[in-house]
């Protein structure tokens, strides 16, 4: 078939497609956020509420489902479109003020701007996101349509010019497609950052048939969901980016590999799968081209190293997730010994805009060397939690204090983990640094897949560094020495010097053993799990030394040096709470009615700290514990 | 016929066929790499003991020579501050995770962790780590060998014996981490297993996880 032949076949299932998402229009729609975190938070409820009320009004509107448009701190979240309206999107919904936007403005012209968000439209009443921050700094390429389309029909990605990349794939050479990934200067967004192009190129021209694409799904660092997020929202950019890379490396089969704890992507990219076939878009002969390819999803059973690509391939292959020496690199020897693309989910999503957009285009984005977006799952101690994207060289601080909002309750910056357990935790002075690939890792961090983990003054550095050790020490496979025994000894060390049990000759064995894990491990997960410890050590050396020397826990976080104290001369006769609050019965009230701790039964849970109404505060936490004599001494 | 190609180690210029690895070009010419888990006839390498790292001029960092095909020209060093610096670690990170009674021990005098000690200058003792619990159970379910897991380096050498060359196949990896054994299938005492007995095994162990029962 000739390529005029593909351009028809495209405008055709356009332009059906237009009509479709065309006819929703003449009406009013209320797009309702049911991603992962939105469902958590709530959405289905409102979803029910919303459809009771526009039944019981009679109207003749509609609701539907959306992804996530990465705002997740304000979930649920639903857009309104009405005709004659700018798009609205309203945040924290419940049932409530579903009907409340069903009677007021679906049924009465009201938009109830005091509950809206942002605009989508420029628009005389409302600002848009450009008018904010986060607006101004966020660029999206790969994260566009998620939130804005139902990832549930084909047809809302194709009517954002989704499958054009495709159709226009199909009338270049293979070759003409790597050479514009290549010049494109992707990197691969799993973390390695290695370029995208030339991965393509190695496996499209090394020996063996079949070959295979595999997107690479099995998200697994603890903060961390801009995979899931974008296969619950935008399952079809994925799909369109693996088809694309088939076509040019000269594959017949791919697999999605998606761990089974995302039964909501599962769900959604199965649903992709199967509607993509039906339009001839994935099968035999794809638009009519002669080109055919088709694609599975793959579960994986949750297994952290299985992100690893060689343990990822074994997992598929029915052996334990377990990496195996590189080279061969999968690109070269694969999926059951064949050349295998392994693409990121992130990275595969950049395909369809570089393809339709051009290189230079994406180039102008972002930084010579890291050229594009960033996308990061912000978390921790931040305001406005949720997906971001903004260009590469953009600063921590911009992401964190412009586009995150801030630190709550005016407390101080302390650290941001970025990378996830791999990565490193930076300090204040590295907020300053434009973030991309080679940045980061003269830092002592990662750009890993994204997680960007915000703390602040309450956290502890050494806690934190031994939380992130834990999990990858838990997480390794145990195959080879350094990471099986060396992530153990050193968590050991951490957990004596947590406890106030460490001394100062712990510090260089817990710096030479970290660096020889680094160079001598066989895969990258032992390779990167001592980053926490190393930036740390680095960064934060005076609070290792405040738990090993004065065996105090500088940000009151180690429940080993710390102890919890009710200053009586804050405390008040009044108010009780903090007895109620305590599960163990620790918190007593004194003979003159004001409250006290026996410390034999505390379990330092936090709760009367918690409970002790603002107008009083007086729960204080002590580190170290000696202190407590100091207090008490005083009293008497 | 493979292209024959000269490289140096030590200083010593060595005739070796292209593309053997660096381990055994190095251990057939009588010069010392320590290695644990390395099996020349393996096609997949195992890499995972992590001792026998070198020095490769123009490679910024020690590699492991059991993975490093041999090339024209290439100039290795078996020992340098870096290298001794990764093998003293794995090795006393080994030596943490097994059950140290050398004077006692059956493989005395022809264990490898030995010969690794004595080679390299090593103690046989933890120094700079904390000793880790091992599992203190042996099976001695076989009638001529025991199978002692808190003496297994986890080279899994007696694993790849028993299915390529016994065709076997009674013993495999088992779980994960810390935990990560070599076992029957299901965990089961050996002579529950499909197990022969016919100590292919036993001399590959390269200490005395597998050891003979002495008559």
């Amino acid at each position: 078939m000739n390529s005029a032949s593909i351009g028809d076949f495209y405008a055709e299932i356009k332009s059906k497609a237009d009509a479709k998402v065309d006819a929703l229009k003449e009406k009013p729609v209320v797009w309702i956020g049911t991603a992962t975190c939105g469902k958590a938070a709530g959405a289905m409820e409102v979803k029910e509420a919303f459809e009771e009320a526009i039944k019981n009004s009679g109207l003749d509107a509609e609701v539907k489902e959306v992804g996530c448009m990465g705002y997740c701190y304000a979930e649920p979240l639903v857009i309104i479109s009405k005709p004659g309206f700018p798009d609205i999107c309203y945040g924290y919904l419940d049932e409530g003020l579903a009907n409340r936007l069903v009677e007021d403005f679906l049924m009465n012209d009201d938009p109830c701007f005091e509950y809206a968000l942002v605009a989508l439209e420029t628009n005389d009443y409302f600002p848009t996101f450009s008018d904010f921050p986060r607006g101004v700094y966020e660029e999206k390429i790969i994260l566009e349509h998620c939130g804005f389309i139902d990832p549930g029909d084909i047809d809302h990605y194709i009517a954002r010019e989704g499958y054009a990349s495709l159709a226009k794939t199909l009338r270049m050479q293979p070759e003409e497609v790597i050479r514009e990934m290549k010049d494109s200067k992707l990197r691969g967004r799993g973390g390695a950052g290695f370029p995208t192009g030339v991965k393509w190129e190695t496996c499209s021209m090394a020996a063996g048939e079949p070959k295979y694409v595999i997107c690479n799904g099995d998200e697994g660092d603890p903060g961390a969901f801009m995979d899931r997020n974008i296969l619950e929202s935008n399952p079809h950019q994925v799909i369109e980016g693996m088809i694309i890379c088939a076509y040019a490396v000269g594959a017949s089969r791919g697999y999605l590999y998606i761990r089974a704890e995302y039964p909501q992507a599962i769900l959604r990219v199965k649903q992709a799968i199967q509607q993509a076939r039906e339009k001839g878009l994935l099968g035999d002969s794809i638009m009519g081209s002669g080109f055919n390819f088709d694609l599975e999803i793959f579960q994986g059973s949750g297994a952290f190293v299985c992100g690893e690509e060689t343990a990822l391939l074994s997992s598929m292959e029915g052996k334990m997730g377990i990496p195996q020496q590189r080279p061969p690199h999968p690109a070269v020897s694969g999926l059951r010994g064949k050349p295998t693309v392994l693409n990121n989910v992130k990275t595969l999503c950049y395909v369809p805009p570089i393809i339709r957009k051009g290189a230079d285009w994406f180039k102008s984005t972002g930084t010579p060397e890291s050229p594009g977006t960033a996308v990061f799952s912000l978390v921790g101690k931040v305001n406005c939690t949720g997906l971001v994207e903004v260009p590469m060289g953009t600063t921590l601080r911009n992401v964190i204090f412009d586009v995150g909002e801030g630190i709550p309750e005016e407390k101080g910056f302390r650290a941001v983990q970025i990378g996830g357990p791999s990565g490193g935790c930076l300090p204040e002075s590295a907020l300053d640094i434009p973030i991309d690939f080679d940045s980061l890792q003269e830092a002592g961090a990662i750009m890993g897949s994204g997680g960007l983990v915000v703390m602040d003054e309450d956290d502890c550095m050494v806690a934190v560094a031994r939380y992130f050790l834990e999990f990858t020490q838990h997480e390794s496979c145990g195959k080879c020495t350094f990471c099986r025994l060396g992530t153990r000894q050193m968590l050991d060390l951490l957990t004596k010097i947590t406890k106030g049990e460490g001394e100062l000759s712990h510090l260089e064995i817990l710096r030479e053993l970290a660096e020889d894990i680094k160079g001598g491990s066989l895969c990258n997960l032992g390779k990167t799990a001592p980053n926490p410890v190393l930036t740390t050590l680095r960064y934060f050396k005076d609070e290792y030394e405040a738990h090993i020397n004065k065996r105090t826990c500088p940000a009151k976080m180690c429940p080993d040096l710390i102890v919890y104290y009710i200053a009586p001369e804050k405390c008040s006769k009044l108010c009780n709470v903090c007895v109620g609050s305590c599960p163990t019965e620790a918190v007593y009230t004194r003979e003159d009615g004001l409250k006290a701790i026996d410390q034999e039964k505390c379990v330092k849970c936090n709760n009367c700290l918690k409970t002790c109404p603002p107008e009083y505060n007086a729960v204080v936490k002590l580190s170290p514990p000696e202190l407590l004599k100091e207090k008490e001494g005083n009293l008497s | 016929m493979s292209k024959m190609i000269t490289l140096t180690i030590d200083g010593r210029k060595i005739t070796a066929s292209e593309g053997e690895k660096l381990l055994w070009v190095a251990l057939e010419n009588g010069i010392y790499i320590p290695n644990l888990c390395a099996i020349k006839e393996n096609n997949r390498l195992s890499a995972s003991c992590r001792l026998c790292f070198v020095e490769v001029e123009g490679l910024a960092a020690p590699v492991t020579s059991c993975t490093l095909p041999v090339s024209e020209g290439m100039v290795v060093k078996t020992r340098s501050p870096r290298v001794d610096r990764l093998v003293q670690t794995a090795f006393e990170l080994l030596l943490s995770h097994h059950r140290l009674e050398c004077s006692s021990c059956s493989k005395n005098g022809s264990c490898e962790l030995q010969k690794i000690a004595k080679e390299r200058g090593l103690k046989l003792r933890v120094k700079r780590f904390k000793p880790l619990d091992y599992e203190t159970e042996v099976d001695d379910s076989p009638k001529t060998f025991v199978f002692d897991r808190s003496k297994c380096v986890l080279c899994g050498r007696c694993i790849w014996i028993c299915r390529n060359i016994a065709k076997v196949g009674a013993i495999g990896f088992s779980r994960r981490g810390l935990e990560r054994v070599v076992s029957t299938f299901g965990d089961v005492p050996l002579a529950e297993s499909p197990c022969t007995e016919c100590g292919l095994c036993v001399e590959a162990c390269p200490g005395a996880a597998l050891a003979r029962v002495q008559a």
